[in-house]
């Protein structure tokens, strides 16, 4: 092996090593993980919105063809969610937009994220993993709202 | 070294002939579907005029033919050619035709199956959405007969190498058994799922299954097989391309080091794909994603070998300075039209290289797992490098082995060009489209793309409109590349010598060190499957544990089970 080759093999192993301190990084000190291994959660098959704390719920998605249950969820600006997502029956995609939240919704399995949102507006979720003949169709939103809108409208959902 | 060249029997010039012209048919038909997709997207069509059906059935033909059929078909080719080319032995032409034959019928099984609207399940198959029982029997066909093309050459082998003890094999044949003994063990995990899972719950023989298992048998097999796509690529950049350009493989044992990583690490690497799904730990994902990171280590020592080899070739053609052997090389020499195919294909890895690190990095898959990013990062891959490798060689292989000269070479030589042109530009539409949230697999004509419905999102169309125009040049791009082919294929043969007399442009070592250590394929498949046993286990209990119930099998047109 002669010496440029040398060379150039230990700067790839230092970039993958760098890219891997990275990711570290950004699991331990920012929290961003991708989504664990659930077991102690019971199977469900509605939806469910619920308050856990101020400023804190818990919501059980599920996704079916070709809808999302819920498929519109207002909450109060500043709200974290306990996000748990199934598919009853295919399996389906979960994104939503604008946030680090990416899930697939399989059928016998329950998926899980938290999440804050911390700037009031539209936050779209598309079904992204193909389900069927109406898969484009399958889309819902979370409606963040500003604390005086809510007073007006009478409290969350 | 001059270039040796080595009599096929008749038999062996009939079967590769055929392994490339009925596998070209059916990928031009598959990149129909393809640029239809471009279509559809935009909602420009909302059925199929010529083979109808909708975007889904598209998608799906086009992803089984162009990325399942066309490339095993290719491979195999190549390794019918290259084996016993390089070897200097007969095929057995029994067990190759067999193999032939199980392939071409499977793979028009499937295709017919796909066509009448019976398998519109994508070409990931994922449960519950089920296909017609003779989609799962093409495919599997299909897998079987490359099984006996391998099964095929390792006599072969074992038998060279007792006749030349001491000698090192042929970088040609390490590379082409490192393809499919990667592609033997991963496909174990599909055949799994196909002949104990889905193909009993197809035929009725079993109520349920398991989704997650089977999607994890699935990906098992499902990153593995990019590099059944790759390595054949690979033997032709080690192999062909520093001839081709006048010069000289760099180094020998970087190519066997490269080879012996990829049994290594190709396989335990396949969770990376599921790094958004339920009941796998993140701790698992987390070490498929070192060993994805481990795998992209003999990418980049190929990129440097490549790029050395190309500076000799370069600096022999009298380039000189820092940059300048890079204009010395064979871009546009229609003698050379083989170069373009080769090198553009290495010039779109670098992107579709980096885009696959970034699509391994763990926590920066969420931002763009199953969104449109992830088609536009494999079209850079698969339908890059690997497509154009393939079409070259599949090119050069008709010309050998029906002894005839090839034309049309202008034309043969410009098409990479404009297809790499269309090729960028439909990827960064898909790219960027990905990265405001547009999702793959998705007819997005028919909602989001459409100014009339609730969904429409106007952020995307610009994006949406790239993929049209780069996916417009890139089927002209194709259909450059066919005229030549098919010109080829019917032109009048040079000679009427029985069997086909094949030469292939072998490129000298310019460092050859003995790499005594890389010999031998033992000892790094037992170390892959140790790193597989390790890596799968943990991650095939927790979905074990963690899911509950079964699916019965649905149809992609009604939300009411099948059964």
């Amino acid at each position: 092996m002669d010496k440029s080759e040398k060379t150039a093999l230990s700067l790839s192993g230092i970039l993958l090593v760098v890219f891997f301190g990275a990711i570290m990084y950004a699991s331990i000190a920012k929290n961003i993980d991708v989504p664990t291994c659930i077991t102690d959660m019971d199977p469900f098959v509605s939806d469910t919105l619920f308050e856990t704390g101020s400023d804190s719920y818990e919501l059980h998605m599920v996704a079916r063809m070709w809808a999302f249950q819920p498929s519109t969820v207002r909450l109060p600006v500043g709200s974290t969610v306990d996000l748990y997502v199934t598919s009853q029956d295919i399996i389906h995609g979960f994104k939503i937009d604008r946030k680090n939240v990416n899930l697939m919704a399989v059928p016998g399995a329950i998926n899980y994220v938290r999440v804050t949102f911390d700037e009031p507006g539209e936050y779209l979720y598309a079904c992204h993993e193909f389900c069927g003949a109406a898969h484009h169709t399958m889309a819902g939103r979370f409606i963040i709202e500003d604390r005086n809108d809510l007073t007006d409208a009478g409290g969350p959902l | 070294m001059e270039n040796y060249s080595f009599r096929f029997s008749k038999s062996s010039k009939y079967l590769n002939a055929t392994l490339l012209i009925i596998p070209m048919v059916l990928l031009f038909i598959g990149v129909y579907g393809g640029f239809m997709q471009t279509l559809f997207r935009a909602g420009i069509v909302q059925s199929d005029p010529f083979v109808g059906g909708d975007y889904y059935k598209g998608l799906t033909f086009h992803g089984v033919l162009n990325a399942i059929v066309f490339t095993t078909f290719f491979a195999v080719a190549l390794g019918n050619a290259l084996i016993p080319y390089s070897l200097q032995k007969q095929l057995n032409s029994k067990i190759a035709w067999a193999s032939g034959i199980l392939m071409l019928v499977g793979s028009v099984v499937a295709a017919v199956v796909i066509f009448i609207g019976e398998a519109t399940v994508l070409y990931t198959f994922y449960p519950p959405l089920k296909a017609h029982p003779l989609f799962y029997i093409g495919l599997t066909l299909l897998v079987v007969g490359s099984w006996l093309a391998f099964y095929n050459w390792i006599p072969m082998y074992l038998e060279w190498r007792r006749e030349n003890e001491g000698i090192k094999t042929p970088l040609a044949v390490v590379g082409m058994f490192t393809t499919f003994i990667i592609w033997f063990i991963a496909s174990l995990a599909v055949a799994v799922e196909i002949l104990a899972m889905l193909l009993p719950w197809s035929l009725g023989l079993v109520d349920e299954v398991n989704v997650m298992l089977a999607r994890t048998l699935f990906w098992f097999f499902g990153h593995p097989l990019v590099y059944f796509w790759l390595l054949p690529a690979y033997v032709m950049y080690y192999s062909f391309m520093p001839k081709i350009a006048g010069g000289k493989l760099y180094s020998d044992m970087a190519g066997r080091l490269v080879f012996m990583m990829f049994i290594l690490f190709s396989i335990p690497v396949g969770t990376h794909h599921q790094y958004m799904d339920p009941a796998i730990g993140a701790q698992w994902k987390l070490l498929h994603g070192v060993f994805t990171f481990a795998v992209a280590l003999p990418s980049l020592i190929t990129a440097f070998t490549l790029a050395a080899s190309l500076e000799y070739a370069g600096r022999k053609n009298g380039g000189t300075g820092l940059f300048g052997w890079m204009w010395k090389l064979p871009y546009f020499d229609k003698e050379k039209w083989f170069f373009p195919y080769l090198i553009l294909g290495l010039i779109i890895f670098i992107f579709g290289g980096i885009g696959g690190i970034i699509n391994a990095s763990y926590q920066m898959n969420i931002v763009i797992h199953n969104t449109a990013w992830v088609p536009g990062h494999f079209h850079l891959t698969v339908a890059g490098p690997v497509l154009l490798a393939f079409l070259g060689g599949s090119l050069y292989l008709i010309g050998q082995f029906m002894n005839k000269e090839i034309r049309f070479k202008g034309w043969a030589m410009i098409s990479p060009y404009i297809y790499t042109i269309g090729l960028f530009i439909m990827s960064y539409g898909l790219k960027i489209g990905g990265l405001k949230g547009m999702p793959r697999r998705t007819n997005t004509g028919a909602s989001y793309a459409n100014p009339d419905s609730i969904l429409y999102q106007p952020d995307w169309i610009t994006y949406i409109d790239l993929s049209v125009i780069g996916g417009s040049i890139m089927f002209i791009g194709i259909i450059m590349y066919l005229v030549p082919f098919f010109g080829t294929v019917f032109a009048k043969s040079v000679s009427d010598e029985e069997g086909a007399v094949v030469t292939f442009p072998i490129s000298e070592p310019l460092h050859d060190e003995p790499a005594t250590w890389l010999r031998n394929f033992k000892p790094y498949v037992i170390i892959a499957i140790i790193l597989i046993i390790l890596s799968y286990t943990p991650v095939i209990l927790d979905v074990l544990e963690a899911t509950y119930g079964g699916s019965l099998p649905y149809s992609p047109n009604s939300p009411i089970p099948l059964r």
